[in-house]
């Protein structure tokens, strides 16, 4: 369900810069489906990128044999995203707060000895900064929902609203952070994450279980669409072609 | 102009102990083969520099090779963790290593700021993350002419540098396409250079998209086919993905980690050290 409610987050046209797993499948399945005329750029420096099957790495062969242009790494961040021509980033998240920021550094307190070390922050940073806008998903839990992440490594509303733009932030911001359990959106008058979304058969309480701070929940709560049979299938055949070219 | 050596004469003119030294590679042509070497000759206190340190990485800290690592994104892609890199980073072993971090848009200015010959670069970027409060290589600088307050990073300034490309002609001329990641920065950013190729022809014919490391901008060429494996080189080979599953069980373990440095460095089968 979230690489489904991922997937139909993407407009058709859209150019979206693509980090590997679950954003990669959502782009890809969402190229198949109701946008085949999304724009994939992933970080290596593939350029319109039309990948028949999923990659295990951003920077496999099938890209780059796909794309439209294969540019150098500097150029990827330079030329494209800093000027703000992504419409659409991608990120994960170890953690991240009710303000949208988010960690993929460290966890714990101490950065010199960290409880966990995380792999950093990749071009999550600039992404989250550059893009027009910017889809976060992540697996819903107390350990990743928390009220304050113990490291920023990209900045969602900062403290709250007004935040970007004193920090010279010319994006967005995460306008969607899409959950196995539903959809969460910033509260236009103060940033604040609030709950916008559910998906099928998932209750509120569940949610507010799984979140590490009092969350609120939008008074227009919807429910997310059950997977189509034509998303189902795409998705199923994108899998195929994947196991069957490894 | 360029000389052409054997893999093992090339890595110990080129890296030596101490060396701030990089590997690079996006994804795409991994110079393993001269990692592999690097190890094998056991230098000792390198500073490695890379934007994403990937398995490379994790083999040279996990054999002891590295004190310091500057890096932007340090994962198994598409599987999980570096684990002799966590290892290292939370229990010292089997050395302490310090960490410089940035994001890739902060590394990869900093190659273009060397490989350029300035002191530092300008972007916008880092603002509002802790990371500049991790590490002075992060500062702000404002525009002369707008006044507005942008971040500026330093150059890298290395000893070394060793990228793995497609081919080589017989004067040393490097040709490389594909994802090329920041392969030509890193060289130009070096004192001391080392390309590992696939082969050498009479003649490099035009590829598209193809760039080319003109002889003299290069210090050696040493002929490591498959000197990338796992990663890849287009063209010639493709990304052993099954190889980046099965490292995480090796990585997580430091026996098995030890066993495979004995069984696939030390002593290797033979036919396996690809040069």
């Amino acid at each position: 369900m979230m690489t489904v409610a991922a997937a139909r987050a993407l407009r058709d046209g859209d150019v979206c810069f693509v980090g590997i797993g679950l954003p990669s499948t959502a782009a890809n399945l969402a190229r198949r489906t109701h946008a085949p005329g999304l724009v994939l750029v992933y970080e290596s420096g593939t350029l319109g990128a039309k990948p028949d099957r999923l990659p295990l790495s951003i920077g496999d062969g099938i890209l780059a044999d796909t794309a439209d242009a294969v540019i150098s790494v500097p150029e990827v961040f330079n030329y494209w995203l800093q000027p703000g021509r992504i419409d659409i980033g991608f990120l994960g998240a170890a953690q991240i707060d009710r303000y949208a920021n988010v960690n993929t550094t460290v966890i714990g307190d101490d950065y010199r000895r960290p409880k966990v070390r995380l792999p950093g922050a990749g071009g999550a940073p600039e992404i989250a900064a550059n893009c027009r806008e910017v889809i976060v998903v992540v697996r819903q839990s107390t350990r990743a929902f928390v009220e304050r992440v113990d490291f920023v490594t990209s900045v969602g509303f900062g403290r709250g609203k007004g935040d970007r733009e004193r920090l010279g932030l010319r994006g967005g911001g995460p306008r969607t952070v899409i959950t196995d359990l539903g959809v969460l959106q910033p509260d236009p008058e103060t940033c604040e994450l609030v709950v916008t979304a559910l998906h099928p058969g998932v209750g509120i309480d569940e949610v507010r279980a799984r979140t590490g701070w009092p969350v609120r929940v939008a008074e227009s709560l919807r429910q997310t669409d059950p997977p189509t049979p034509s998303e189902l299938a795409a998705l199923r055949r994108l899998r195929q072609q994947t196991e069957q070219q490894e | 102009m360029a000389r052409i050596a054997s893999l093992a004469q090339a890595v110990s003119e080129v890296v030596h102990d101490g060396d701030t030294v990089a590997f690079e590679g996006f994804t795409h042509l991994i110079p393993f083969a001269a990692g592999h070497e690097v190890i094998r000759q056991r230098r000792r206190g390198l500073t490695l520099v890379r934007m994403t340190p990937d398995l490379i990485y994790d083999q040279l800290i996990g054999a002891g090779c590295a004190t310091r690592l500057v890096f932007s994104w340090g994962g198994n892609p598409g599987v999980g963790s570096l684990h002799r890199f966590r290892d290292a980073v939370s229990n010292d072993w089997p050395v302490h290593l310090e960490l410089e971090e940035h994001s890739h848009a902060g590394m990869a200015n900093r190659y273009v700021a060397g490989a350029s010959g300035l002191p530092f670069a300008v972007m916008r970027g880092y603002v509002g993350t802790d990371l500049p409060g991790q590490t002075s290589n992060i500062a702000p600088i404002t525009c002369p002419f707008t006044g507005e307050v942008l971040t500026a990073v330093p150059a890298l300034k290395l000893d070394a540098a060793v990228i793995h490309a497609q081919r080589a002609d017989r004067q040393g001329n490097v040709q490389l396409w594909g994802i090329t990641g920041v392969q030509k920065e890193a060289v130009l950013c070096a004192s001391r250079s080392l390309v590992t190729v696939e082969e050498i022809v009479d003649e490099l014919d035009p590829r598209p998209g193809a760039i080319v490391l003109p002889t003299w901008a290069v210090d050696y060429v040493a002929v490591a086919p498959g000197g990338a494996h796992p990663s890849y080189a287009q063209g010639y080979s493709v990304r052993d993905n099954d190889y980046y599953r099965a490292w995480d069980e090796i990585g997580r373990d430091r026996e098995e980690f030890n066993r495979w440095l004995d069984n696939h460095i030390f002593n290797p089968a033979p036919g396996e050290v690809r040069a």
